[in-house]
């Protein structure tokens, strides 16, 4: 046996990562899951925001659960070290006397939860009868796993990271017009100056005000 | 209770952010609120993405989509930074100018 490899059954404690892989999974959907109901239900907006910071570190979980490493570590690096940093200052700098908690009323309340009920009621009866294939293993082998060097590749368009194949259910190559391949170079440059673009128009949107009568 | 997690299991927790996100961007009074019920939502549309990512298959059996689900997500991560920002920005912009941010009060568009 190759050391440093677990051998199935061996010890008490120890399990193999696909007997471990769904109680992954529930443990990091029921937090996902309860922190956005929690998001929901709060009224408080502090509270809101740190529930919407367990939502987005849950998500991260279910990224690396996935396989999706990089993804999973620019949702952690992105999403919940700036957007959330973004989104408590914003908190932080509105955040007085009757902001804090803005109450909504029982009718309003009423409704609310019935639309929502309805549209996971109807969300989920669509994925109902769908029977989905089995994951795709390659991706937990380590060789084969989608590192960062293969989305880099991927944007620079080396073919080997996109390979040409057809979805199921969808027609043949031989009918369908030749898909173009393409990089994601171009939409990666313009993301990227759109990012840009975006930071100094909220930036020039939210400066220091002048007074009015030095305006103009 | 614990069988094999498939795909559904995936789509169904990416469903359960999106009803919440939508709920929370109808119900929040609170204009930050509602930034993080869209947060909730473009979430929930990532966690599709890298789901289908792992689990889609062509009409052969063979794995596709592996790298655009991800990059698609990386893509939508840092869209959602940008907008983040930018309804910050006019979030603040509006307590400025109106002393609340409260949406209801956000009417002088209206008709």
């Amino acid at each position: 046996m190759a050391p440093g490899r677990l051998s199935p059954g061996g010890g008490m404690g120890l399990m193999d990562a696909e007997s471990i892989q769904p109680i992954l999974f529930w443990i990091l959907a029921g937090v996902t899951g309860g922190c956005a109901i929690a998001v929901v239900l709060a009224q408080n907006i502090v509270r809101c925001a740190v529930w919407l910071l367990l939502t987005l570190g849950g998500t991260s979980g279910i990224f690396f659960l996935l396989g999706a490493d990089f993804v999973g570590a620019a949702q952690l690096l992105i999403y919940v070290g700036g957007t959330l940093v973004l989104v408590v200052f914003g908190v932080m700098l509105t955040a007085q006397g009757p902001f804090i908690t803005m109450k909504i009323g029982p009718a309003e309340w009423a409704v609310a939860t019935t639309v929502g009920l309805l549209l996971y009621a109807v969300l989920a009866a669509s994925l109902w009868t769908w029977q989905a294939g089995p994951p795709n293993e390659r991706m937990d082998d380590s060789h084969h796993s989608l590192s960062s060097t293969v989305l880099g590749e991927a944007l620079l368009n080396v073919d080997k990271a996109t390979p040409r194949s057809n979805l199921a259910g969808m027609p043949d190559s031989a009918q369908a017009r030749p898909r173009k391949q393409m990089g994601y170079l171009l939409p990666f440059e313009i993301v990227s100056v759109h990012l840009l673009v975006v930071l100094i128009g909220a930036a020039y949107l939210a400066r220091a005000k002048r007074r009015r009568g030095v305006a103009i | 209770m614990i069988a094999d997690i498939s795909l559904n299991h995936y789509l169904l927790l990416g469903a359960l952010l999106f009803v919440c996100g939508a709920v929370s961007m109808a119900t929040k009074r609170n204009a930050i609120g509602v930034l993080i019920g869209v947060e909730l939502v473009l979430n929930a549309a990532n966690i599709n993405f890298v789901a289908l990512a792992r689990f889609a298959r062509d009409a052969q059996g063979n794995p596709v989509f592996e790298v655009e689900g991800q990059i698609f997500a990386l893509f939508i991560i840092v869209l959602a930074a940008a907008e983040a920002a930018i309804a910050l920005a006019i979030v603040l912009n509006f307590y400025n100018n109106h002393m609340t941010v409260d949406v209801d009060t956000a009417e002088e568009l209206k008709g």
